[in-house]
């Protein structure tokens, strides 16, 4: 009947996060949980998020107790029906932690290879890899102002099965800050290098606003490394670009003044933390920085508004 | 981005400068190691704690100068330097040589921009070892920051971090004002991540390295650390500290610190230098005028006594300010009860 088990395990938040503590459980022992319920608060060294249940069931055991820090993968809990046997339930929690002390190094070693650098051409890029297997790759390209940790998240939930390549953009992160003429195009040519150099024929490509202009030039001047696009909230195909953003973004140069623009982003402000802030000043000090973002939002809006007319 | 020390970040943004721009030149006492010899054996040195070592070597006798022991000549040249277009990066060793040659830095480096109607300019770094704790006696152990801030026309500054300590020397020599550069001789192997790519951080803006609700705890140069470590204990009994590391002490960061005073209402000020007319004091008295009202609780300094700084290990230890004297000081402001009559 283990199918009628599910274990609460550490969620992982974020590509960072290896370990997490309880900050407090929301339900007691014996309560009927919905699928999706916070059901308890975990706290790690960057954020305190809610953990919403996998499934629908009875919290049967409550095995980790507040305050507790346990690595990413450790057992919480135990979801089941009534229906399931106390016994039953000893055997799976004795077998998942036998399994979870001989498998939970060697998983986490291999999701936290550190970003490396690539030569294109006369550009250095930064590049963040997760994941392998058999399916189609899958690349990340991050808009203005950004870098290769926009998609930490995501990378982390779509390396299960395949390659995941997330890398910071010309003039962003730690990439190069030589923009050259800026335009996405130019942008696109660089990363179908990226992904030649990569030995990457072809790739599933998701990108976010610049990223998602750059995204469609790439799909058109190189079709055949393009399995699929999936654009989020694309420049060059919306009406508007928010210019108070971009003009913001160039302008600040200190946490006050970044705080608000960095507001246009997220739903949830509480989520931009100091360090995220700190971490954001630190690649704009970095010589060349600013001047690389003065040069990028030109063309983006130059096509924007060829797409209005 | 690499883990670096104090030292090695200091090298950095000195060897990246020189590389940047030729006019960048440095001169001081055994910057490379001493007259005479050939360049393997003048680079043995790299000055008397090793933090120019390999400069020598790199950008040769036309770029890195090794002068006698002749504070008032050579910082002497390198105001005239500075003056006449190059961007010298003087060593001074310690700070408290500077009594040989105050008149070089206060009547003529820090006086030129304003006596030739703005015409004049003088990019010019002086760096400089500073603070107690080295067990090097009385005379090489001085925190002289106030000594500068006092004097308009000079900046001066107080780096707390590796990180800190490249981005804000490679503003200090791209600056066109004469620039006071502190060193705490007890950081040199302090080690944090340092981006190997130049940065450059602006002079006047403080960082905050804690955020919290109950007390703003103002720290200069090491005494952040000690701030830090004491903000983190007392966070634990649940009494949140905001920690402002102003960076630079002229120009000062006063609306950041105003700001965080009004948001906590309590204020103590950690301060390494001797206690009369020192950071403390000036900050101190900023409070008092511009954020009275925003005070429920006198305003605490934690620094030395004023007394040369003792030779003693035992006595330099009592000398310096730690993080128990700042915990005990954040909650004495704490417990502070009005009493009716105020009220």
């Amino acid at each position: 009947m283990t199918d009628l088990i599910t274990p609460i395990t550490m969620p992982k938040f974020g590509l960072a996060m290896t370990e997490g503590k309880i900050a407090g459980w929301n339900i007691a022992p014996g309560a009927h949980v919905d699928a999706g319920q916070e059901i308890a608060d975990i706290e790690t060294t960057k954020i305190t998020n809610g953990y919403e249940s996998p499934a629908a069931g009875t919290l049967r055991r409550q095995i980790a107790e507040e305050g507790e820090t346990l690595p990413v993968g450790a057992l919480l809990g135990i979801l089941a029906e009534p229906a399931v046997s106390d016994a039953e339930i000893d055997a799976f929690i004795a077998k998942f932690q036998a399994d979870f002390s001989s498998d939970s190094t060697t998983a986490t070693q291999a999701e936290h290879a550190d970003p490396f650098m690539v030569n294109v051409g006369d550009l250095t890029l930064r590049v963040q890899e997760a994941g392998k297997g058999t399916d189609t790759p899958l690349l990340f390209i991050h808009g203005f102002g950004g870098d290769l940790s926009n998609w930490m998240l995501n990378q982390t939930t779509l390396s299960a099965t395949r390659r995941t390549i997330a890398f910071d953009l010309p003039g962003h992160g730690g990439s190069s800050k030589n923009v050259g003429d800026g335009k996405p195009a130019t942008f696109a040519a660089t990363t179908a290098a990226l992904l030649d150099k990569l030995d990457i024929s072809k790739a599933h490509v998701v990108g976010h606003s610049l990223g998602g202009a750059i995204a469609l030039e790439l799909a058109k001047a190189f079709p055949q490394k393009v399995a699929s696009l999936s654009l989020i909230a694309p420049a060059g195909l919306g009406r508007d670009i928010n210019m108070a953003f971009i003009d913001g973004f160039i302008t600040a140069d200190r946490r006050k003044t970044l705080e608000p623009v960095l507001n246009y982003l997220v739903h949830d402000k509480t989520l931009i933390s100091r360090k995220m802030i700190e971490d954001i000043i630190r690649f704009k000090r970095l010589d060349g920085a600013v001047q690389a973002c003065k040069i990028l939002p030109m063309p983006a809006s130059q096509m924007a508004s060829k797409q209005m007319t | 981005m690499s883990k670096k020390s104090f030292r090695q970040a200091i090298n950095e943004a000195l060897r990246q400068e020189m590389q940047r721009d030729p006019r960048v030149v440095l001169i001081g006492e055994d910057i490379a190691g001493g007259q005479g010899g050939t360049a393997g054996i003048v680079d043995a040195w790299g000055g008397v704690l090793g933090v120019t070592k390999g400069l020598y070597t790199e950008f040769g006798a036309e770029r890195v100068f090794d002068t006698p022991i002749s504070e008032a000549s050579y910082i002497g040249a390198a105001v005239g330097a500075a003056a006449t277009g190059l961007r010298p990066v003087a060593e001074l060793m310690f700070v408290d040589f500077v009594g040989s040659c105050l008149d070089q830095i206060m009547n003529q480096a820090a006086k030129f921009r304003y006596m030739f109607g703005g015409k004049a300019r003088t990019p010019l770094v002086i760096r400089a070892m500073y603070g107690a704790g080295f067990n090097a006696a009385a005379q090489h152990s001085q925190a002289l920051y106030p000594l500068f801030t006092h004097i308009p026309g000079l900046k001066v500054v107080v780096p707390s971090s590796p990180y800190e300590a490249k981005g804000l020397l490679i503003e200090a020599i791209r600056d066109d004002d004469p620039v006071i550069f502190l060193e705490n001789k007890v950081m040199y192997d302090d080690e944090e991540d340092v981006p190997d790519e130049p940065y450059s951080i602006p002079f006047g803006e403080a960082n905050l390295t804690r955020e919290g609700d109950d007390v703003t705890i103002v720290a200069f140069g090491r005494m952040v650390n000690f701030a830090n470590e004491a903000a983190d204990r007392l966070e634990k009994d649940g009494i949140s500290c905001t920690v402002i590391d102003p960076r630079t002490t002229s120009p000062l960061d006063t609306a950041t610190i105003l700001e965080c005073v009004e948001d906590t209402g309590r204020l103590v000020i950690v301060d390494e230098s001797s206690p009369r007319c020192n950071m403390a004091t000036d900050v101190a008295a900023l409070v008092a005028e511009e954020a009275f009202d925003a005070l429920k609780a006198p305003i605490r300094r934690v620094g030395p006594p004023h007394t040369p700084v003792p030779f003693a290990t035992v006595l330099e230890k009592l000398y310096l300010p730690d993080a128990a004297r700042i915990e005990s000081a954040v909650r004495s402001v704490m417990a502070y009860k009005k009493t009716k009559q105020d009220a």
